[in-house]
């Protein structure tokens, strides 16, 4: 079973996130930049679906130069090798743009089974995985808090607002993991020195025989027109329960018309 | 006017509310056009009807509900090339988003996801980074196809005399990769849904152990309101991750959020910033929560929350 995971980096989730006054896209230079965390899902799901059935855990990435920190984590996490996709022709590409690059980088790798995380945490959008399954003609098989793979079909709990969909596919697939899917391995010093050793490829955009037309800012097909920072919120009311809170709370609601 | 087609979030045929908004919100940019994909259409075309829609696509045959989000974007895909119609709104549910992903890029088209609102010229506002900018972002490139978060619209019913059209279609093989075998429903029912509640009451850490959701389910039925957790909740298995709110959970923007032994972590607060009224109660004065409500209790929840449901229930 050959596998690759899609990892993103990401700001950290505790840094002051905003967006670049030049050109409106994600600021990354000036935060730190962590793996996406509910990649880390992904990639223990690729771990263990190789421990139990052998096969090769590929990982790609598309980001700038730094993302090489968030690839070396997933390898130390024990992924086998690792692509990492780069060209500053691919800055400020969109979601379409992406899995667009993404699904030509895929091209080049073999692979029987396709997991990413269901979000980023930058963007938030949760398309790009439904996105390239359309794209790569494979089965979607996303937001999965369990996943089962035997003889070249791939069954999977779906998560949905009121429990869970059984949904079965064949390879190749596509699949998206939620964070309930299981519990992330920490790198261990072996694993981080084993890293270092393992297979990074660098791909430009012309290696994977992407369009640069159709990619980056000028291919994207959204634009950002106007970003503002919200206004503070005004200071609400606090009160110290004295044994009144919760009539209190009750007033408000009242004058508010929610009771 | 060209049409606006609103993809129809439904089950067995019921239309959910954010269907509504979108209808309402169509109308203000267009023709609101409906778009019924699966079983179940006679149930739904009264309420369709009532909220505006000028006209309604049925694709109902074939086993269309049998396979995942693949069909509804092939749907989709068909009548924009019949109508060319000016945009297509999507509920921003896990499902509406994935099924624009598939539009999108069967159209080459952009996708605006997460939108809080559409204004002239298909302008999306969204809010980002846990609701610390507002942005407006547009479509350059083909058809836009935007998704609209729940509660973002008040629906108003206007009602309209639509013409039906019945969209056959046969699913290519793509389109039937992923079988759906089972649809498991896990929680009872009886609940608002969470991203569609007008009112959310969640609870946390705060609580100490999962059966004392008991006193959030008893205040959220006194308020007809869904029932939310924070991540420390359904991570220590205290309440289900269905209902799980924040980054890497759901993101809800109801009338009224109330907060309850929730600190307010940034992942929380992605997930809960944009409701309209914002109320906390926590023991900690200097929790976090403090810096976005409306009225806060700093008080022991386990005294204010049953006080409260009393006073709830004396003034019914």
């Amino acid at each position: 079973m050959n596998i690759v995971v899609c990892v993103k980096q990401v700001p950290d989730t505790w840094a002051e996130k905003r967006l670049s006054d030049t050109d409106k896209t994600v600021d990354r230079e000036g935060v730190d930049g962590v793996m996406n965390e509910l990649d880390e899902y992904a990639v223990e799901e690729a771990l263990r679906i190789k421990e139990a059935q052998g096969g090769e855990v590929t990982i790609l990435s598309m980001g700038p130069d730094k993302s090489v920190e968030t690839i070396r984590k997933a390898l130390s996490m024990g992924a086998d090798k690792a692509v990492h996709l780069v060209d500053p022709a691919l800055h400020g590409s969109d979601a379409l743009a992406t899995s667009y690059a993404l699904a030509k980088a895929l091209g080049t790798i073999e692979h029987d089974l396709v997991i990413l995380g269901v979000e980023a945490t930058d963007a938030r959008m949760s398309v790009v995985p439904a996105m390239l399954a359309e794209r790569l003609g494979a089965s979607q098989l996303t937001f999965a808090r369990k996943v089962d793979v035997a003889d070249g079909t791939v069954k999977i709990e779906r998560m949905t607002d009121t429990g869970y969909d059984v949904v079965e596919g064949s390879t190749p697939a596509v699949v998206s993991v939620v964070e309930k899917i299981n519990e992330p391995r920490y790198p261990s010093f072996k694993g981080i020195m084993a890293a270092k050793k393992k297979p990074l490829t660098t791909l430009s955009a012309a290696d994977a025989g992407i369009e640069a037309d159709k990619v980056g800012l000028g291919g994207s097909t959204t634009e950002v027109a106007d970003v503002t920072a919200r206004p503070p919120k005004q200071a609400g009311q606090i009160v110290k329960d004295e044994g009144d809170g919760g009539a209190k709370l009750a007033e408000f609601l009242a004058a508010q018309k929610f009771i | 006017m060209a049409e606006v087609l609103v993809l129809v979030e439904h089950v067995d045929g019921a239309p959910k509310k954010v269907t509504f908004e979108l209808l309402t919100l169509a109308r203000s940019l267009g023709e609101p056009a409906a778009v019924f994909v699966g079983n179940g259409a006679d149930n739904a075309k009264e309420k369709l009807a009532e909220y505006g829609a000028t006209k309604i696509y049925v694709a109902g045959d074939g086993d269309l509900d049998g396979y995942l989000v693949a069909p509804k974007a092939e749907v989709l895909a068909q009548i924009v090339q019949q109508s060319s119609p000016a945009a297509v709104l999507i509920p921003s549910s896990p499902e509406g988003k994935e099924v624009a992903g598939r539009l999108a890029v069967k159209l080459e088209s952009g996708v605006i996801t997460d939108a809080v609102g559409v204004e002239d010229g298909f302008v999306a506002k969204q809010s980002i980074f846990g609701g610390a900018f507002n942005v407006s972002s547009k479509v350059s490139k083909g058809t836009p196809i935007i998704t609209v978060r729940p509660n973002s619209t008040a629906p108003e019913a206007s009602p309209a005399q639509p013409t039906e059209e019945q969209v056959s279609v046969s699913l290519s093989d793509a389109a039937k990769k992923a079988k759906v075998l089972d649809r498991i429903t896990e929680k009872k029912g009886g609940r608002p849904e969470l991203t569609e509640a007008a009112i959310v009451v969640s609870g946390g850490r705060g609580l100490g152990e999962g059966k004392n959701f008991e006193l959030i389910e008893k205040l959220a039925d006194t308020l007809g309101a869904a029932v939310g957790a924070s991540r420390a909740a359904t991570d220590a298995g205290w309440y289900p991750h269905t209902n799980q709110v924040g980054q890497t959970g759901k993101t809800v923007s109801p009338q009224l959020y109330m907060a309850i032994g929730i600190s307010g972590a940034i992942q929380h607060r992605a997930g809960m910033q944009t409701s309209k009224t914002i109320i906390a109660i926590n023991k900690d004065p200097e929790a976090p929560i403090f810096e976005l409500v409306d009225f806060g209790v700093v008080g022991d929840l386990f005294n204010v929350v049953p006080a409260l449901v009393d006073e709830i229930d004396k003034r019914k």
